[in-house]
């Protein structure tokens, strides 16, 4: 594999992991409001958001076409940065039994009380079930173009591999949501959060240091050190945390 | 004006869940983008030291939310 394919596929696989986590999210959501209210004003919801989403994804990829790429390296490299470690952190924390795991059956049941018996309405649109759609497709899908946007940091040519990696987690979890019409709680959630935290924080580093001039070794390919690195740090990371937590448990059981 | 606060809260919690862990990352940072320009910081030593500290601050913020319970 040469560098180029490391610097496309890396973005690619990074843009739809993450993106793959945020839309299952999301679906939960828009699966409970179509359930609930109609499937018509909640597709529409989420359709407009999506719509938003994109126009927002195009204006930002022309304003940043304009930034010097270090400048953009920098800001957007730190913000990944944190972004990636808020999401190790977490994933650690839940691989360690410190905070609950996400649970998507949970989710939708909780939705759909808070949604209440509602019959779907035939003919006038209901503006709730198209709000509660929208906003959480919003919600959700700014993080996923918060993710192409800095995943893609490194030049103009990532745009396009990053925005494919997001597209096909869409179309995956969209395909999947008509199919099945209930939430994918099979999706190992902690695990592909811990795997797009490592990718993130990595990319975010990378990004980072080549903007205040530290000098890679092997260029491109230390990115793959960083993986690992991170990995290795985040797994050990998870037996102290659970360590922690189990003497803290201990201390207060006496 | 409320729901301004509120979005901007929205927004910084996309990136920021432990205030100390994100003071830290960009302290780090700030830090070593000094010692690389002005100390002239020898390669490879300067992403060893970006990746250790990093690495070091996510590790002690998650032991330390595990020890808070």
């Amino acid at each position: 594999m040469n560098t180029g394919a490391l610097h496309s596929l890396g973005p690619m696989l990074a843009a739809f992991l993450a993106s793959l986590v945020e839309f299952v999210e999301a679906l939960t959501v828009v699966l409970a409001v179509g359930a609930m209210r109609g499937w018509r004003d909640a597709l529409l919801g989420s359709a407009a958001a999506l719509l938003l989403l994109l126009v927002l994804m195009l204006l930002l990829g022309a304003a940043l076409a304009r930034i010097p790429l270090r400048a953009v390296q920098l800001v957007v490299g730190t913000l990944l940065l944190l972004f990636g470690l808020r999401w190790l952190r977490k994933a650690m924390l839940r691989s360690a039994g410190v905070i609950p795991l996400h649970d998507e059956d949970a989710a939708y049941a909780a939705q759909r009380e808070s949604l209440g018996q509602a019959q779907p309405r035939r003919g006038r649109h209901d503006t709730f079930a198209m709000l509660a759609s929208f906003k959480i497709t919003l919600l959700e899908g700014l993080e996923v173009v918060f993710i192409i946007v800095a995943v893609a940091a490194g030049g103009a040519h990532l745009w396009i591999p990053a925005s494919l990696g997001a597209l096909a987690a869409l179309l995956l979890v969209g395909a999947l949501g008509v199919l099945l019409h209930r939430p994918l709680s099979h999706v190992p959630a902690n695990i592909l959060k811990f795997g797009v935290g490592v990718l993130l924080t990595s990319f975010g580093s990378f990004w980072v240091g080549e903007a205040i001039g530290v000098r890679w070794p092997g260029d491109d390919w230390s990115l793959l050190g960083l993986i690992a690195g991170y990995l290795l740090v985040a797994l050990l990371g998870v037996n102290l945390c659970r360590r922690a937590h189990a003497s803290r448990a201990a201390l207060l059981a006496h | 004006m409320q729901a301004l606060h509120r979005t901007v809260r929205e927004l910084l919690a996309f990136f920021v869940d432990d205030g100390r862990l994100a003071l830290l990352v960009l302290g780090w940072l700030a830090l070593l983008w000094l010692a690389i320009g002005r100390l002239r910081l020898p390669a490879p030593w300067d992403a060893l030291l970006l990746f250790a500290g990093l690495a070091g601050i996510l590790a002690a913020s998650a032991v330390r939310r595990s020890r808070a319970g």
